[in-house]
């Protein structure tokens, strides 16, 4: 069933998984979960440790057999022809698999083979990766001499090497410091351009940075799935944090036009929520300087994700599944 | 793909110091047997000539050095093949593989094609010791075909015993001990258990046992006798345990 629906969409989907879940033993680690990812699209999967980001993705690579659901990648049905699915996949699981006494060259060229890129490529597919993620000065080190942020980046260029349709990305950037953060997000966001690619994370601003649409985890069930444009759009402006050494009343606060809501966020910073459409940062500055709230900060909200995964995230078990 | 994977395995035994280890061990022992036997020879030499039908130096020399081999098989299969899956498990490589568009088969055969290639080369470097005196004296090739191939076949049947405990355990040793365990109640099984049966009138319990005697089903071949039933139970045994291997990765995957 490989069929280039061309005709319907532009982009074409890459991935498409439906009712996915996983069960070990009573313990249901991954719980329905849909998903669909088309070409050129980066999608963020976020979620606490133990959501089942990982569960999920080791379903979405083959690793692991779903107790339900189906898998397709390109058209092709992961469970039942599996070898021709996974040709599409490049996954970078959450414990990259470096053969440690291999150099990077030689183990990328092993990939390369496993992969099947013809030997006539291999070479030029090779120097690519390794290009791409800044290897090519480590090319002859051995794997196993290489600090941790430069295996995690052997990782990543052992994930695009045979220039895979779907990219599958556990955690890429742990153990990186900033500067090679800023430069896997650069790849990714290149990558993202021509490939489809699903990365887990908890870091949120790498969320913001990289990804077309994010979905969010809990308890093994999808909670939230919406694009960053929207979240951003939905969001923006709509709370201010503003910093006053010398506060008010709460009631004083929400009293202004144009505030909804005012609480305490922290010593001295308060999150004021405005109503949709007006702006009060200008009173709430006048006023400040009138009856001497001593205002030091004065911001939109900057981590809107954080909210809501945090608001997503920390309700209970009850609550979740009354929501659900 | 078979091979690719084969050619990884096989380079990384020869990366580690086992396989090194392994062969200077075998070279060492059976070096010393074969030239401790064949100076026997010479010495005994004039008194055999004075026998009708007198036994060569094939017989003599070569047979008891292949013998000595096949001991040393017993417990080099189980160090040479521990790493292959145990170990890829532990450090999470396999997921290499297993995500690559390679079918399980192809994982297990590759590996096992790996481990019979390093036992293929130390069975050479054995079969190099007498085939070094083949200008000097009359050698019986019929025979020593017979012995290499059995060896072969018998080397197959240790590999495929032995890499699916490695696929059991994510401890090379663990995967080491437990072959050599499983070899050895093969080898002790085979020694009495088939003939019990028989003399019992269990003759099909008796045939089945008789596919996990692989020392037993040696030793025709190890005579210069082809034996075709030793033969199809030596190969049956090395599929059966290739089969059991496949279906333990599979379960992996299905268990989690």
């Amino acid at each position: 069933m490989i069929s280039p629906s061309e005709s319907t969409a532009p982009p074409a989907v890459t991935l498409a998984a439906h009712g996915l879940s996983r069960r070990f033993g009573s313990h249901t680690a991954v719980d329905g979960v849909d998903l669909q990812l088309r070409r050129g699209e980066v999608l963020g999967f976020l979620g606490p440790n133990g959501a089942g980001k990982t569960t999920t993705m080791q379903m979405l690579t083959g690793n692991l057999a779903p107790t339900a659901g189906a898998v397709s990648v390109c058209g092709v049905d992961l469970l039942e022809a599996p070898v021709e699915a996974k040709s599409h996949i490049g996954y970078l699981p959450e414990t990259p698999p470096l053969y440690r006494d291999m150099k990077v060259g030689e183990y990328l060229d092993l990939v390369a083979r496993l992969h099947r890129v013809p030997s006539a490529k291999r070479r030029a597919a090779v120097d690519k990766a390794q290009a791409r993620c800044g290897l090519s000065d480590v090319s002859r080190k051995l794997i196993g001499k290489l600090s941790k942020g430069y295996q995690q980046r052997v990782g990543i260029a052992q994930a695009i090497v045979h220039e895979p349709d779907v990219i599958i990305l556990d955690e890429p950037t742990v153990g990186l410091d900033p500067n090679q953060i800023r430069d896997i997000r650069a790849l990714i966001r290149e990558l993202g351009g021509t490939h489809s690619i699903i990365l887990s994370t908890h870091i949120l601003p790498e969320v913001e940075a990289i990804c077309d649409r994010v979905q969010i985890m809990h308890h093994g069930k999808l909670v939230y799935s919406d694009t960053i444009a929207a979240l951003k759009q939905f969001h923006s402006g709509r709370i201010l944090l503003v910093g006053l050494n010398n506060p008010p009343a709460m009631d004083e606060l929400a009293a202004i036009p144009g505030v909804t809501r005012a609480e305490a966020a922290g010593e001295h910073l308060f999150r004021v929520s405005i109503a949709a459409g007006a702006d009060p940062t200008t009173q709430i500055v006048t006023l400040a300087a009138e009856r001497q709230w001593g205002l030091h900060q004065i911001a939109p909200a900057q981590t809107n994700l954080e909210d809501v995964f945090v608001n997503l995230t920390t309700r209970d078990v009850t609550d979740g599944e009354k929501a659900a | 793909m078979i091979f690719t994977i084969a050619g990884k395995d096989l380079k990384a035994l020869f990366t580690s110091p086992i396989a090194w280890v392994v062969l200077t061990f075998v070279q060492l022992i059976v070096g010393y047997g074969f030239l401790k036997r064949f100076d026997e020879f010479m010495e005994v030499q004039k008194q055999l000539l004075q026998l009708a039908s007198p036994p060569g130096f094939t017989e003599l020399v070569a047979v008891p050095t292949f013998a000595t081999t096949a001991a040393i098989m017993l417990f080099a299969v189980p160090l040479l093949a521990m790493r292959l899956i145990a170990e890829e498990r532990r450090n999470q490589t396999i997921v290499l593989l297993t995500s690559a568009p390679i079918s399980i088969l192809d994982i297990v055969l590759g590996k096992f094609l790996a481990l019979l290639g390093m036992l293929l080369i130390i069975l050479a470097l054995v079969a190099l010791m007498p085939l070094s005196l083949s200008g000097a004296t009359k050698l019986d090739y019929r025979l020593i075909g017979s012995i290499v191939l059995g060896l072969t076949l018998m080397a197959a049947a240790f590999s495929a015993v032995s890499l699916y405990v490695s696929s059991l355990t994510t401890h090379p040793i663990v995967a080491a001990l437990g072959a050599f365990g499983a070899l050895m109640a093969m080898v002790l099984m085979g020694e009495n258990v088939a003939d019990n049966l028989q003399t019992r009138g269990l003759g099909v319990l008796a045939t089945f046992a008789q596919v996990f005697s692989p020392v037993k089903n040696f030793e025709p071949l190890g005579k210069g006798v082809i034996d075709s039933y030793a033969i199809a139970c030596l190969v049956l045994l090395t599929v059966l345990f290739l089969a059991f291997t496949v279906r333990q990765l599979e379960a992996r995957r299905l268990r989690g």
